[in-house]
């Protein structure tokens, strides 16, 4: 089973800052835990794909219908920061497994080493019929 | 020379002399990749041929000729004779000559072709003149093997629309092809060098096959002082990369790196090779053999400290009056805040800050002159204001500690 753990920029509960205003060796930590863990799901065969996207800055909304030149805009929210940081795509064995990642992502460690417990969307990818049915 | 090496070494040679004898590129490509894919298979198990050549250009005219009765069939049906396009000779006559040092210089004009964008032109020449296959490109480039395939074979729809012949270009145009050809080769080495996306900063193999590539340009074009400009540049930038990321594969720049683990045996060579084209030349250095300069007098410099900051600011001085490219001058201000302190530097940046201003080079070079110029807020909001715009994870990841660094050396204790 596929499943994609979005992570989106915006508040978090443990109300911590954003990461520019950790401390370096706090921003050293986190990433390297970050790559750890891809290293140990990519061991265990259940990593398929991990991307960070460009920030919110960047972010581009385009609407069309086909005929006139499409519409460009920086997006419809004021408050750009709903908008998805970065994402994991895992193959694992069970929907119980892809909530054991996800709770370790939330868990990365943050300012002075405490669990940033950002929120995690775990939102199962939509898969081919079962050939049997 | 183990057999992948092998292969891509002759892959341009079969390819030279399969296009000549069916004067038809887009084909000849296709078989040739299919015998470098059947000789892959076959030769580690049966052994390397005697005559690896001759077995490679017997099994792609194979795949030809078979090519060819299928369409023979098909167009027996269909009644469409006149399919055959008048540019190309009846496949099974004409052999032609086949000066085959010219090829490998052929095929690069072809595959660099102006009317293909970068994205194009530089996946076929790995191909066509590379030899790799194109499983191996598209896990270069992290795309799905299909869409590489698919963007080749585009690729070379264009070129058969623009109705270019298998030969080299009139010498009239000779130089505004090469031009072409040294812009793919390095845009492909920097795509090696510094990832436009993805988590790894270096792909290792991308800018290798680039120095081979233009070793291969060399070899054909050995008189030319921008060539061997091109190839020292990159000898010469290769030669930092062990130094240029940390363990964790963190970005380290150029002043933090430990300068022990340059690769000397590529300076030496690069040095070499950078001498040799300034002095050929009796017009104005070209902005290959500029930036290889450049990139000599940082090799050259035992410490950060020693590095002859003057005279690389006058060179990107040269360079910036020669391209009028913008990003030159965030370098030459960036060379002359060093030179002669950061508010030169930013009085410079100020030039450009029209064009360049949402740019994270621009955001980035700025913060630090703004460190430099003692601005601790200024530099901080600058590299946050960077690390927003980055395209590329490691940059990113280094702007943003950058952001927080400055922060926490500003703060009182």
């Amino acid at each position: 089973m596929r499943f994609m753990l979005l992570q989106n920029y915006g508040p978090v509960e443990s109300g911590c800052p954003p990461m520019t205003e950790w401390a370096p060796q706090d921003i050293k930590a986190h990433i390297e835990f970050q790559q750890a863990l891809n290293q140990e799901l990519a061991g265990r065969g259940e990593l398929v794909d991990a991307q960070g996207l460009a920030g919110p800055e960047q972010a581009r909304f385009v609407v069309s219908d086909g005929v006139t030149a499409p519409v460009i805009t920086d997006g419809p929210y004021p408050e750009s920061k709903e908008l998805l940081a970065g994402y994991r795509l895992v193959d694992v064995e069970s929907a119980g497994r892809a909530m054991e990642i996800a709770a370790q992502v939330s868990a990365a460690p943050g300012p002075a080493g405490q669990p940033v417990r950002q929120p995690i969307e775990v939102r199962q990818v939509l898969s081919a019929p079962d050939p049997e049915l | 020379m183990p057999p992948e090496d092998l292969l891509r070494e002759l892959a341009p040679q079969v390819l030279g002399v399969i296009t000549r004898r069916y004067g038809d590129f887009d084909r000849a490509e296709d078989a040739v990749q299919e015998a470098l894919l059947a000789a892959a298979l076959s030769w580690p198990a049966e052994g390397t041929p005697g005559n690896p050549v001759g077995w490679l250009i017997r099994v792609a005219a194979r795949r030809m000729t078979d090519q060819y009765r299928s369409d023979e069939a098909r167009r027996r049906r269909e009644l469409l004779a006149a399919s055959c396009p008048p540019t190309s000779p009846s496949p099974f006559t004409d052999p032609g000559p086949a000066p085959s040092q010219d090829d490998t210089l052929i095929l690069m004009y072809l595959c660099c072709h102006p009317a293909l964008a970068p994205g194009s032109a530089i996946p076929l020449t790995l191909r066509a003149v590379g030899g790799l296959t194109t499983r191996e490109i598209a896990a270069a480039f992290l795309l799905p093997e299909p869409a590489m395939g698919q963007r080749i074979s585009r690729a070379k729809a264009a070129l058969k629309a623009v109705g270019e012949p298998f030969r080299l270009p009139p010498p009239d145009q000779q130089a505004d092809r090469l031009r072409c050809v040294l812009h793919v080769l390095y845009l492909l080495f920097n795509e090696g060098y510094t990832t436009s996306s993805g988590p790894d900063l270096a792909r290792a193999d991308m800018s290798g096959e680039a120095i081979r590539l233009a070793r291969m340009l060399r070899a054909s074009l050995p008189g030319d002082p921008e060539v061997t400009g091109l190839l020292a540049l990159m000898l010469l930038t290769e030669a930092r990369r062990p130094a240029r990321t940390g363990p964790g594969g963190e970005l380290i720049p150029l002043a933090e790196q430990q300068r022990g683990r340059w690769d000397q045996a590529l300076i030496t060579e690069g040095l070499t090779l950078v001498t040799e084209a300034l002095r050929h030349g009796p017009g104005p250095a070209g902005e290959y053999q500029l930036q290889a300069a450049i990139a000599a007098l940082h090799d050259q410099a035992a410490r950060p400290a020693d590095t002859d900051w003057a005279e690389i600011h006058a060179l990107y001085r040269v360079l910036e009056r020669m391209t009028g490219n913008p990003m030159v001058t965030l370098n030459r201000a960036a060379a002359a805040a060093m030179a002669e302190g950061p508010a030169a530097g930013l009085a410079i940046l100020d030039t450009v800050a029209g064009q360049l201003g949402e740019h994270h080079r621009y955001l980035s070079v700025r913060a630090h002159l703004l460190e430099q110029a003692g601005d601790q807020a200024g530099a901080r909001a600058g590299f946050q204001a960077a690390a927003a715009r980055a395209g590329n994870a490691r940059e990113q990841q280094y702007l943003i500690t950058k952001a927080a660094q400055v922060a926490a050396d500003s703060r009182p204790g």
